[in-house]
This record gives structure tokens, C-alpha cells and sequence, in this order.
């Protein structure tokens, strides 16, 4: 009895949960008056893609977000791999100072920093690049602790052979470490392809022309009030964006939930 | 011996300090460095044409002590914070609950909590666009149904800044729901069996045992609640844009106008520098207090 009250409140609860994306589905696919008067029987249709796809550069938005989460994720790869192997693996003056400046960059987000890292972006000439987009995320603390964490598990031991073999320290690291930590690596992947995809203030402020806005924020420009577009048409446009990330995720559904539990408990 | 031992430390040092030099060099350009530059610019008045930049001293804090907007998006942004932190963190826990039960569609449950993670802020915005709109919206069909008037959620100061408050819940529930789901995971089955013997109600064993075992991963959620209500802004770009007359503007949303709007970088700073020192006292807090705490797991 009682396990049937469950699955009834969770079931009722996921049906909320997911309608939001349900009617977004139903109003895409659906012409505006069909849409909105739930004419349950009405023909389906793709003219509101069409209609959408006509609107804005999308194809080059596409472009410039996968542009945009690669140079981050290949940044973030390099910088937090060396500085995380730094603060496992090494003993040097200053060490523990240095983590603790690193930690706190945790809590000085960068989405409160935006007037003075507008600053700094103009200044280094990066104003309207993806570079100048994805810059400020590159060193992140969070993906140093992150591997920091993961090759601290790994067992001198390996270190040591490696060494006696006359491996040098970067060739231990490239050779021993980074294949030890790939579950790190593939984790921390999803989830920065996933926060990047979808950030939004500081690609506003940093973007000023089709050629390096990303998604997110071709998005809210094409759905603006001003331009009169209508929510068929807006929907189509909403789920054209979400859909490769949302594709990936359904797919890849157990990967991405492991991905985020492991970033965010360690 | 002696000389070998010192020549691999300094060895290590000079790796050491190599290594970390790139990470260093991007996080003083865009982490410290421009938290000091801010600290610097909220001292000095703006910049214009006609007077150029001077020392003030605390006078951009006090202007903004004195601006009654301010107040109104404090007040905006503690409601925002004080709804969505325990209302998605009590949905949290109740979707895990249910994900990690024995119940049949489990997949299809655990998916539908998940899926608003993955989605832009954005995108999220726009799907509740749908929702809200007045007469066309899906709420409005829904009251219409009952024959209630129509009401334009984005559009009334009473209404605006919770609309804006469910979507945010909406988004960060699923995601909070999987540290739920993981600490769940590790209660050994026996302390229910122990619990089913002594006859505790389902009730009992949850409120004794699964909420007190879970307490870690509150507080743990509960600070990335607390950064979030910081940090959580993007719909109402498409929402309300703040608005009506100020009633759903939150502190980041204001900073960004008044830097990149109003032009009044000055201003924007000091309140940046007010943001930083919340997150710096959850810090230490976090620091000092829950760290120590959740040891024990």
C-alpha cells in the first residue's frame, strides 16, 4: 500500500518536473494557435524550425559553443594537471600558502568578478574572442583539487619504478599519472563541457558579434521580447540548443550522474 | 649523501614552483588581481567626461546604504536565498528518497529529477516562458480550467520574483537530489533490518536514522545552495529583466546593470565588494565549522 502511494508521488512529481520540457516539445513541433489552444489532434509539424533556424546564425553559434568548451576543457587539462601534480606528488617552499590562495579563488567566482575581468579581458585585447570567454575559467580551483585528489591515490610505488626505468618527472606525470586518472579526467570533462555549454552572463559581457557568441546567449537575443518571436517558434529554437547536450546526457545517463557525484564529493 | 638529499629538494622546488606557474599566472589575472582592482575602484567615483576620477573613500557604500533599490534587491536576493535553499533541498531529498526505493519506473523518476540539470538557465527560462504567459500560458489554461482569472505571474511585483524562485528550484533540485542519492547508497541495508525488528515505523527509522546520516551531505548541498542564490541570475534576462519596478532584481543582476547599463562601474564595485565578503564568511564557515564535521563519515 504504501510503496504504492510512493510510486504514485514519484511518478507525479517527475511528470511536474519534466512538463516544462514536455509542452516545449509539444509547442515546437505544433503550429502557435494549435500550440496554445491544446488542439490535441492537430498536425504536426517542423515549419517552426524552419522558422527558427532562419532567424539567427545557429549553425555558427553551434560552432563557436563547441569552440568555446574545448579551448576551456583543453586549458583546464593542461593547467590543473600540472598544478595538481605540484600539490600531490611534490615538497616545495610554500606549498601549503599557495593551496590555500587556490582554495579560496573557490569562493571568489568569477561571475562576481565580471566588471574587473572585463577589465582585464579588453586589456590583454581579448574582448570578442572565444579565448577571452574561456580564459578565466581555465585555472580552475576546483579541477586542482580535483586532481590533486586523484593523483594522490596513486601508489609510489609506480612513481618509483618509473623513475628507476629514467623517466624523468614529466614523463612519469604524462606516463603514469594521467592514464591512472582518466575516470577523473572523463568526470571533470562532463562536467565542464556541461557548465560551459550553458553559462551565459560572462559570455554576454564578453561577446559582442555573431562570429564568437555562443549559444546561450544567441538564444536570449533571438527570444528577446523585442523581436516579436512567438513560443512555437521559440521552443523549436530552445530545444535546437539544449538538444545535443540533452542527447548526450539521455545516453549517456549513468556517466554524467557519477560525473557530477565525483566532482562534487571530492 | 647530504648534498644528494639537498639536491633533489631544491630539484622538487624548482619543478614544484614550474608547474604551478601557469595556473598561478591565470588565477592572479583572474581571480585575485581583480579582486583587489575592485576593492581599489569601489574607493574612487566614477569616471566621467566632465570630472574625472577621484579618491571618495566609502562613499560609493554609503550612496548605496542610502539607495532604497539596493535595499529592495537585498531584500529581493534574502527571499530568494531563504525560499530556494530549504524548499530544494527538502525536494532534494524527497526525489532521492524515492529514486533510491523500490518502486517500479525507478529510471524513468531518476531521469525526469536529473534532466533540468543539463539544461542552460536559458533554455530553462524559456521553457517557463510557456508557463507564465498571461492568457496563452499553461498556468492561466490550467486556472482558466477552474475558472480563475488570468494572471500575469512575470508582469505584477507580487508575483514576479517567485516565479523566478520556482524556476530556480526547479533547475537545482535534481542536482542537489544526487548527493542525496549517493550518501543514501552507503547506509548499510542492516540498520533498516535492525530498525524493522525493533518495529520502528518507516517514519522513525527516516527521521532517526536516514536524516541524521545525511546531515554531512546537507550542509554539504546547503553552501552550494547558498552560491548558487548568489550566483543563479541568468533567467531573469528572459523572465522579468528585474523587473516589475525593481521586485525580482537580485544583487548579481544589479551589478551587471549598474556596470554594464548605468556605467557606473564605482558603484557595481562596492557591491561586488559587499557579494565577496558574504562568500568569504561562508567560506571560513565552511572552513572551520562543517569541515571538522563531516570527517566522521
Amino acid at each position: 500500500m504504501s510503496n504504492r502511494i510512493d510510486t504514485i508521488g514519484a511518478v507525479l512529481l517527475a511528470v511536474i518536473w519534466v512538463s516544462p520540457l514536455l509542452f516545449a516539445v509539444w509547442a515546437a513541433f505544433h503550429s502557435t494557435s494549435d500550440a496554445v489552444n491544446f488542439t490535441l489532434l492537430s498536425p504536426w509539424t517542423l515549419d517552426n524550425f524552419r522558422t527558427a533556424w532562419a532567424g539567427a546564425p545557429w549553425f555558427q553559434y553551434f560552432i563557436n559553443t563547441f569552440l568555446l568548451v574545448t579551448t576551456v576543457l583543453i586549458g583546464q587539462f593542461i593547467l590543473t594537471t600540472l598544478a595538481g601534480f605540484a600539490f600531490a606528488k611534490l615538497e616545495f617552499p610554500g606549498k601549503d600558502f599557495v593551496f590555500i590562495l587556490v582554495l579560496m579563488q573557490l569562493f571568489i567566482l568569477p561571475e562576481v568578478l565580471i566588471v574587473e575581468n572585463y577589465a582585464m579581458v579588453s586589456r590583454l585585447g581579448l574582448f570578442d574572442t572565444i579565448l577571452g570567454v574561456g580564459m578565466p575559467y581555465m585555472a580552475s580551483a576546483f579541477g586542482i583539487f580535483l586532481m590533486r585528489q586523484a593523483f594522490k591515490s596513486v601508489p609510489i610505488e609506480l612513481h618509483e619504478a618509473a623513475r628507476i626505468e629514467g623517466c624523468g618527472l614529466l614523463g612519469i606525470l604524462w606516463r603514469v599519472y594521467v592514464p591512472l586518472a582518466k575516470p577523473t579526467y572523463l568526470a571533470y570533462a562532463l562536467v565542464s563541457v556541461s557548465t560551459h555549454w550553458n553559462n551565459f552572463l560572462w559570455p554576454l559581457i564578453v561577446t559582442n558579434s555573431p562570429e564568437t557568441r555562443p549559444l546561450t546567449v544567441g538564444l536570449s537575443i533571438f527570444g528577446a521580447p523585442e523581436n516579436g518571436v512567438d513560443i512555437s517558434v521559440i521552443s523549436a529554437a530552445t530545444l535546437m540548443s539544449v538538444a545535443p547536450l540533452l542527447i548526450a546526457f539521455l545516453l549517456f545517463q549513468r556517466q554524467f550522474v557519477q560525473a557530477f557525484l565525483r566532482a562534487g564529493i571530492k | 649523501m647530504n648534498s644528494h638529499v639537498n639536491l633533489e629538494r631544491r630539484r622538487q622546488a624548482i619543478y614544484g614552483w614550474l608547474l604551478l606557474t601557469p595556473a598561478a599566472i591565470l588565477l592572479s589575472i583572474f581571480a585575485f588581481y581583480p579582486s583587489i582592482a575592485t576593492l581599489w575602484s569601489s574607493l574612487f567615483s566614477r569616471n566621467t567626461r566632465r570630472r574625472p576620477s577621484e579618491y571618495v573613500g566609502g562613499e560609493n557604500y554609503t550612496d548605496l546604504f542610502a539607495d532604497p533599490t539596493f535595499w529592495l534587491v537585498v531584500k529581493n536576493n534574502l527571499l530568494y536565498a531563504g525560499v530556494t535553499i530549504p524548499v530544494s533541498i527538502a525536494i532534494a531529498l524527497a526525489m532521492a528518497l524515492w529514486a533510491n526505493s523500490k518502486i517500479s519506473a525507478r529510471g524513468f523518476v531518476r531521469t525526469a529529477y536529473f534532466t533540468p540539470t543539463v539544461l542552460p538557465m536559458i533554455a530553462a527560462a524559456n521553457l517557463w516562458l510557456f508557463f507564465y504567459t498571461p492568457g496563452l500560458g499553461v498556468l492561466d489554461q490550467i486556472g482558466g480550467l477552474f475558472g480563475l482569472p488570468s494572471v500575469n505571474w512575470l508582469g505584477q511585483p507580487e508575483t514576479a520574483l517567485w516565479a523566478i524562485i520556482i524556476v530556480t528550484i526547479w533547475k537545482e533540485a535534481g542536482f542537489f537530489m544526487i548527493f542525496y542519492l549517493a550518501a543514501l547508497q552507503t547506509i548499510p541495508e542492516d540498520l533498516k533490518e535492525a530498525a524493522d525488528i525493533e518495529g520502528a515505523s518507516r517514519w522513525t527509522y527516516t527521521r532517526r536514522i536516514v536524516l541524521p546520516l545525511l546531515m554531512p551531505t546537507t550542509l554539504f548541498i546547503m553552501v552550494n545552495a547558498l552560491i548558487n542564490s548568489v550566483k543563479l541570475i541568468d533567467h531573469l534576462f528572459i523572465l522579468t529583466k528585474g523587473g516589475p519596478s525593481d521586485a525580482s532584481k537580485l544583487i548579481l543582476y544589479y551589478i551587471w546593470e549598474m556596470a554594464f547599463a548605468f556605467f557606473d562601474a564605482p558603484h557595481a564595485a562596492a557591491m561586488t565588494i559587499m557579494v565577496l565578503l558574504v562568500l568569504g564568511i561562508v567560506a571560513a564557515i565552511q572552513f572551520f565549522y562543517i569541515d571538522k564535521r563531516t570527517h566522521y563519515q
